[in-house]
């Protein structure tokens, strides 16, 4: 297997010339502007069959994949923070017709104040739109999980974005396995949709529906979302048996004997990696799960993760403004609130505004983590780990 | 250009039975498009009143292919779906040729979509976009929207003791698709149906993005007898307040000269959207209004030279 040295960006651009998608609809943003500027040399030098619109806004780039998706295109689309939340209706729009888009996303923050580094706030943002959600930890896991997410889309016919840390992992190289274009067209097959514009039948699509209606088309695409953890899965599994590598929907790291575990994702995973090699040498059992996918939230995979810890770390790389804590925190803790005995959460924001992390700081929060176990009490819920105060 | 009994085999493509008021002028300008254009088309919709009316699932009112997904993104839908038939055609998945038609009302069109239509047009897609333009939100209760006239009562724009309705005056918006250099744009008129349909088959006859602005009275929102709308509709272009004219490759000609001087205030009269303009001390207001629609239409003549 060809092993090059790739960007987050250029791996997630080179998966999409191997998918070479009926329709891409895109629009610069830092820092996912890289993966529509390669594709677009790739349309330019004839390397993919691809129709490219370079629309005039993300909430158009998205509007076009959706209408694109309803006509049977496979479609894809790129882009960042602003962007996204600029997508932010059509986002419901292309969930709610079941549209089997894949974005490849870069995490970026949102402004006010402005700032285009890396946190998670853009994606948490429309994590109840209804979209499959992945979260790589590098650039091998963002071009592997490109690859996979056109088959799970289009096979629980629900939108999925994988996102990268901007920058983090969208800009730095690293050395990433390639496979063949033929293996990655045998992979995803044939594009699957639910319907087609150009089907035969005259359909309606995005009818005005009720209060008689509304309900149970709403409830049916929970029902998608719910069912989707199967399907990922299966699709994981698979990836795996062929090309040797995969990405579990939790991770576990050196959790066998842990009553501590650190929970987090994206590029962070590395880092809290080493952080828990060196707290295992201390003697410290604590161990890491990373949650590579947060939509739908794999609560019962959680449940049983967790269910020897003592204590949880979390770190999230997004507020929620809640004052509850971060995403990650609120609905793992929600997920385990039934669990006995009751295990000590205390939840980390951390990175926002690209803001690094480092071993150190890790290390850090897991010796508070610690004490707080032997104390049974946690005196902080919500803390911050690199912020002046 | 078809001849009625032609134009008729199409009727069934936008049937009866949906929702719209009594007399509404959208209904005939979709039913005139549809029956120019033929099943072979697939229609993006705006929200706004037709979408509203006309597709209340599980029922439908449209006999070809439908899409719909919000306000301000019709004419980006139909740039995915054109570009999704020169894919599938490239791979032989499809076969037949397709017509791509975009609507939108004023307010999808002139305000809050102007910017994905704008975008559409520069990036050169094959469709026709048409606007009905009935000059409010009717949808949503009759506001204001750009397209409205000066001096028009809307919810937003309401007729008090200190102001007299609109007091802006409204967008030209067919001269600003024009200034695209779009290869195809007119403005026409339900109540001229044979002047619209030619219209029709011209935009999709074009090899690239196409343009008609059409009038589309409202009985409710402009305040007439819905039995009046194509009387309305026809003294409007008489009384030069819609002209009729088309923008071919940068040329313009006009397609209806008025049969007789009509002053603009005669069409308003009919209307009760205007109604508080007849009103003692407002005379000044008609003549600014009556001014305005006559340099305009003074301008036009001159392009069309």
């Amino acid at each position: 297997m060809p092993r090059r040295a790739l960007t987050g960006n250029e791996a997630m651009a080179e998966a999409m010339r191997q998918i070479n998608p009926d329709v891409v609809a895109a629009y610069p943003i830092t820092p996912a502007t890289e993966i529509v500027q390669i594709f677009a040399s790739f349309v330019s030098d004839g390397l993919v069959t691809t129709q490219f619109i370079p629309t005039e806004s993300e909430h158009s780039a998205i509007s076009a994949c959706v209408g694109a998706s309803a006509a049977g295109a496979r479609v894809m689309t790129g882009t960042s923070s602003q962007g996204l939340a600029l997508m932010h209706e059509v986002l419901y729009q292309a969930a709610g017709l079941r549209a089997p888009i894949v974005i490849c996303e870069v995490n970026r923050s949102l402004s006010a104040p402005i700032n285009i580094h890396c946190d998670h706030s853009d994606t948490m943002g429309s994590k109840e739109a209804g979209w499959i959600q992945i979260y790589a930890e590098d650039s091998q896991d963002a071009y592997d999980s490109v690859i996979q997410a056109i088959r799970i889309a289009e096979t629980v016919f629900l939108p999925t974005m994988v996102s990268t840390d901007g920058f983090i992992i969208s800009h730095c190289m690293q050395g990433v396995e390639i496979l063949e274009d033929k293996q990655v067209q045998d992979f995803i097959g044939p594009h699957r949709s639910a319907y087609s514009l150009f089907g035969g039948a005259p359909i309606t699509v995005g009818p005005l529906d009720l209060q008689d209606y509304y309900f149970e088309h709403r409830r049916q695409l929970m029902e998608a979302m719910n069912t989707s953890l199967t399907t990922l899965d299966a699709v994981n599994k698979e990836f795996k048996q062929k090309f040797g590598r995969g990405y579990d929907i939790i991770e576990e790291y050196k959790t066998e004997d842990a009553d501590h575990i650190v929970m987090a994702m994206g590029s962070t995973c590395g880092t809290a990696k080493v952080a828990i090699d060196k707290m295992r040498a201390k003697g410290v059992k604590v161990g890491l799960i990373k949650l590579h996918v947060f939509r739908p939230f794999p609560h019962e995979q959680l449940k049983k993760a967790l269910s020897k810890a003592k204590f949880v770390t979390v770190l999230d790389r997004s507020d929620t403004a809640s004052s509850m804590g971060g995403p990650i925190f609120v609905e793992t803790r929600a997920a385990l609130y039934d669990q006995m005995p009751k295990i000590l959460f205390a939840d980390y924001i951390y990175g926002l505004g690209g803001r690094d992390i480092d071993i150190e700081e890790i290390a850090t929060v897991i010796e508070k983590g610690e004490k707080m176990k032997l104390q049974g009490k946690v005196e902080k819920p919500l803390d911050y780990i690199g912020l002046r105060e | 250009m078809p001849n009625l009994k032609e134009l008729s085999k199409n009727a069934g493509l936008f049937t009866g039975g949906h929702r719209a008021c009594a007399g509404c002028g959208g209904t005939v300008v979709i039913n005139q498009a549809l029956c120019t254009a033929g099943k072979n088309t697939v229609v993006c919709f705006a929200t706004g009143c037709m979408e509203v009316v006309t597709t209340i699932y599980p029922y439908t009112a449209w006999g070809l292919p439908y899409a719909h997904l919000g306000f301000e993104n019709s004419a980006a839908i139909v740039s995915g779906v054109e570009a999704t038939y020169k894919a599938l055609k490239q791979k032989g998945q499809v076969k037949e040729d397709w017509n791509f038609i975009a609507f939108g009302g004023d307010g999808g069109t002139y305000d809050i979509g102007l910017q994905a239509l704008s975008g559409a047009i520069e990036r050169g897609h094959k469709f026709l976009y048409i606007c009905y333009d009935n000059q409010a939100y009717m949808n949503t209760g009759i506001q204001r929207s750009s397209a409205t006239p000066t001096g028009a009562n809307t919810t937003t724009s309401p007729a008090g003791t200190k102001i007299q309705g609109k007091v802006q005056r409204r967008k030209n918006l067919t001269e600003i698709i024009a200034a695209h250099d779009t290869p195809y744009v007119a403005q026409a008129n339900p109540a001229y149906w044979m002047d619209f349909t030619k219209k029709v088959e011209k935009a999709l006859k074009t090899d690239g993005p196409s343009f008609i602005n059409v009038l589309a009275p409202c009985p409710l929102g402009w305040g007439f007898s819905p039995n009046k709308t194509i009387e309305i509709g026809k003294l409007a272009a008489e009384c030069k307040f819609w002209p009729m004219y088309e923008v071919e490759n940068g040329k313009y000609t006009l397609t209806y000269k008025p049969k007789k001087e009509m002053k603009v205030e005669e069409w308003m009269k009919l209307q009760k959207r205007f109604s508080h303009l007849f009103k003692e001390g407002n005379k000044e207001l008609l003549t600014n209004i009556q001014k305005d629609v006559d340099t305009k239409w003074e301008t036009l003549l001159k392009k069309c030279e």
